[in-house]
């Protein structure tokens, strides 16, 4: 049976093995419709492919790691994105890659092609595959061919995939993807069609770019929109956006570029053009018996038909539905260095003012009702913060993925988060605080005068240029108390901080590890190599952005957690009043103000597990995910409450829920890190790696299996936690 | 054909059938008992398996090279007491290391490709079995041996 066919070899019976979009792409080629020559590759490639490889069974070992209902979707984009490594790195067996490369250059020659994906079922108007899988254009060489044909593949288990699995009937042993190549028609005008609006089912929408449709699709370039009355066939209504950019193709890649001065004046699309292209897409809808979508371009006067697909929604509308905003968090770099500009220069500034005027006020000369007046301000502006953290933070690390998304496609290394090394080591706030904690205790260790007393807890007596030291870092980072004993209980006090460094003090320091600055100049070097000249410039970009996205991951929650701080600070002085209130004059306004709301996060409550009262029933091996390279032993230290972590000693093993960057100053403490919550850019994993400590995230159950004092070993190559003694 | 040499044929059948056998070691005594995805090598002197280094098998083996492994051909049906066969291998196992690690790891992936990022970990372990001794058990209760050494 035939892997590759032309769309004019397609027959009904192909449906299935070409995918919905093959298939409609036959039908019009085979109805007089003008498409762009096109070959399919049957999904019977891609079986063969996966069954050949051993691909197969990695994809369920990896998706069989851990309950899919116990994934955040942090995970799952991790989880596809190793699979899409997989992809990447592994070659077609030969004889499958030679069949192909010798029907596309009989079918399509030489030409540039777009890379599309074609699932089957996905031209059933019930399931709609629309934007879960990807598709690639302006594709050149055999040899990109092919090793595009395996990314779109990979996009079967893409982030978005995973989290519709359900709807989708998504199955490792089931499931397949056929994949459609098409020559490129580099149209000067493109755009799509929605022979019926989402929002007004009597009305369609054309909407039309310069250049072509990419940028349209992703969202970069802002297009023109009419909108259509279907019953009388007329333009009811013409939106002209700001034309400034249009993508138009180069080697192996498309580029945005500025658009010429005499097309920014006028509207892509002539009154008669929008009405041809809106008369084609009807005449699909009618072949179709179903509303379509329709992405088209002009190639000169030649209007060609790139894809037709029903109008479905498969997302569910419900606003309770997450995955619709965990999918918004993918953005486009044009997107992101907007996002970047908003955040580095008015956010991050205003944060750090707003938190440095409320550290002005001194709370102990304000008035009852004054404090309670402040108290209510600052919880509010805390919300906003908080608020925007969600909108425009969270959003915002999404350029790390981009950046390593671009970079394994560039680079395909066997390690997938390779691209890590080379965002490490930049100048995180955690980090700063955790250097300057690493001199404080240097000084401590040197002088043996001032350790003994501040093991007396003779704090009166001490030196005046250390103490300006410590006030110097109070200022910046706080004393650390109020994440040490947890925040209803919020001692503020520089007690805390002392014994940390005392505990810092008599071990050897560890600062951050700086890795080898070869390796990194050459991975730096290879990254860039990887482009052509003219992109060469947009990769630097991308870097510089991942970088920042990267350090403010971490330093978004500290300058949030400043913030917080001075509201837990006006909280702390008002119970302190009440605390020492004398007589009948009970200052209401303060109760009820702390009344109001809920102060300071609850800490974390050991739930019941581990181990059972007469089975001896315990925990032996946890599968993680491995998160940072490395192998150590140690007791563990597990934190319920954050009062724990004034507990910790050198050597022990950090077993967490979620470390938070507030609380990271005992990673130079720690032998390795074991964390619940899963994902390999989430906080843990970030300083662990900063600080070369094995690492794994994503044990449901670590800080119910795992007790303090356990004896533990962290395989931070492999994600296995083994609790009790080991060989080694 | 000799009866030896047909013996080795259903070795060699059953090898190639089987991913999976399981491992005995031992610690102070103490029985142990793991699957491991094996592979055997063609002469069949030699079974290799993979094993992460923090494991109770791993501990075993350091402690203890003598091993004996286990490759079965049952269905979990009741014909198995008839049909399958059963293959006890026993020998001393040692960790392979250095240059010989990686040639081996291609014949050994060309087996469990999908093994190919556990065994790229700096800690797992690939174990090599000198067999000693083949016992191969049919028809219920047949049992019939192989021996490799002199």
């Amino acid at each position: 049976m035939k892997r590759i066919l032309s769309a004019e070899e397609i027959q009904s019976g192909d449906r299935n093995r070409v995918g919905g979009k093959g298939y409609a792409l036959s039908l019009l080629a085979q109805s007089g419709f003008r498409i762009p020559r096109t070959v399919c590759i049957t999904s019977d490639a891609y079986r063969e492919y996966v069954s050949r490889t051993g691909l197969r069974e990695r994809i369920l070992l990896e998706l069989h790691r851990k309950d899919f209902k116990e994934m955040r979707w942090e995970e799952i984009w991790d989880c596809a994105t190793r699979i899409r490594n997989m992809f990447l790195v592994k070659p077609l067996p030969e004889d499958l890659a030679l069949e192909i490369r010798d029907n596309i250059g009989r079918l399509l020659g030489e030409r540039t092609v777009a890379v599309r994906s074609s699932a089957p079922g996905e031209d059933d108007a019930h399931s709609s595959f629309a934007g879960l899988h990807e598709s690639f254009v302006n594709v050149t060489g055999a040899e990109s061919i092919l090793k595009h044909i395996r990314m779109v593949w990979a996009s079967l288990w893409s982030d978005a995939a995973l989290l519709y699995r359900q709807e989708i009937g998504l199955d490792v042993e089931e499931s397949s993807m056929a994949v459609v190549v098409q020559e490129t028609v580099v149209g000067d005008r493109s755009g799509v069609v929605f022979t019926r609006s989402p929002n007004d089912e009597d009305q369609g929408v054309v909407e039309s770019v310069y250049g072509l449709n990419q940028g349209l699709v992703d969202g970069t370039v802002e297009p023109d929109r009419w909108i259509i009355d279907r019953s009388h066939n007329r333009i009811v209504e013409h939106t002209s956006p700001e034309r400034k950019y249009w993508m138009v193709p180069g080697p192996n890649s498309v580029r945005l570029v500025e658009l010429p001065g005499d097309k920014s004046a006028r509207p892509p699309l002539s009154i008669e053009e929008v009405n041809s292209v809106f008369k084609s897409a009807l005449n699909a809808e009618a072949f179709f018996k179903m509303p379509q979508d329709v992405e088209w371009t002009y190639e000169g006067d030649s209007l060609v038909l790139l894809q037709s697909r029903p109008i479905t929604t498969l997302r569910s509308q419900k606003p309770e539905d997450e995955r619709i905003w965990y999918l918004s968090l993918h953005r486009s770099f044009e997107n992101l260095k907007r996002l970047r500009r908003k955040i580095e220069e008015e956010l991050i500034p205003r944060m750090i003012s707003v938190a440095e005027s409320m550290v002005g006020t001194d709370l102990a000369q304000l008035s009852d009702r004054a404090l309670a007046v402040e108290i209510r301000k600052r919880r509010e502006i805390n919300q906003k913060w908080v608020d925007i953290y969600w909108a425009d933070f969270i959003p915002y690390a999404h350029g790390v993925r981009l950046f390593g998304q671009v970079y394994n496609d560039a680079l395909q290394p066997t390690d997938p988060y390779e691209f890590l090394d080379l965002l490490t080591n930049t100048d995180m706030a955690s980090l700063e605080r955790n250097n300057m904690l690493t001199d404080l205790a240097a000084t401590i260790r040197s002088d043996e005068h001032l350790a003994e007393e501040l093991k007396q807890g003779d704090y009166s007596a001490l030196d005046a240029r250390f103490l300006s030291r410590i006030d110097e870092f109070i200022q910046k980072f706080g004393d650390l108390s109020c994440a040490v004993t947890g925040g209803k209980n919020c001692v503020l006090g520089t007690g805390p901080l002392y014994r940390l460094l005392l505990e810092m003090a008599d071990h050897p320091s560890r600062n951050g590890v700086r890795k080898k600055k070869d390796r990194i100049s050459r991975l730096h070097q290879n990254y860039i190599d990887s482009f052509d000249d003219d992109q060469k410039e947009r990769a630097e970009e991308l870097l510089e952005l991942a970088r920042s996205s990267y350090r403010l991951r971490d330093d978004d929650n500290i300058y949030l957690g400043r913030i917080e701080a001075q509201v837990l600070a006006a909280v702390q002085e008002a119970r302190r009043r009440l605390e020492e209130q004398t007589g009948n004059q009970t200052p209401e306004v303060l109760v009820q103000v702390l009344g109001e709301a809920d102060f300071g996060s609850e800490d974390q409550k050991p739930s019941l597990g581990g181990k059972t009262p007469g089975f001896g029933y315990q925990a032996r091996q946890l599968i993680g995910q491995p998160a940072g390279p490395g192998i150590s032993s140690g007791r563990a230290r597990v934190i319920h409450n954050h009062s724990d972590l004034a507990d910790f000693r050198y050597g022990e093993v950090l077993v967490c829920d979620a470390v938070d960057p507030n609380v990271t100053f005992v990673i130079p403490l720690a032998a390795a890190v074991v964390e619940r919550r899963g994902g390999m850019l989430i906080h843990g994993a970030i300083i662990a790696r900063e600080y070369g400590l094995p690492c794994i995230t994503g044990i449901p159950d670590a800080t119910t299996l795992i007790q303090t004092g356990d004896e533990i070993t962290v395989d931070g190559y492999l994600g296995i936690v083994t609790i009790g003694k080991t060989g080694i | 054909m000799e009866k030896s040499e047909r013996f080795r044929i259903q070795l060699k059948e059953l090898f190639s059938a089987q991913a999976l056998a399981a491992l005995s070691t031992h610690h102070a005594g103490q029985p142990y008992a793991s699957l491991v995805a094996f592979y055997a090598t063609n002469d069949l002197s030699h079974i290799y398996f993979v094993t992460p280094k923090t494991t109770r098998k791993y501990a075993n083996l350091t402690a203890d090279n003598r091993v004996a492994l286990m490759v079965n051909s049952s269905t979990n049906n009741a014909s198995d007491f008839h049909q399958a066969i059963s293959v006890t291998a026993v020998g001393k196992a040692e960790e392979v290391v250095g240059s010989e690690r990686e040639s081996i790891l291609v014949q050994y992936l060309a087996k469990h490709p999908h093994l190919e990022d556990f065994v790229s970990s700096p800690t797992c372990a690939l174990m090599r079995v000198a067999v000693k001794c083949y016992y191969m058990v049919k028809n219920f209760q047949n049992v019939m041996e192989l021996h490799l050494e002199p």
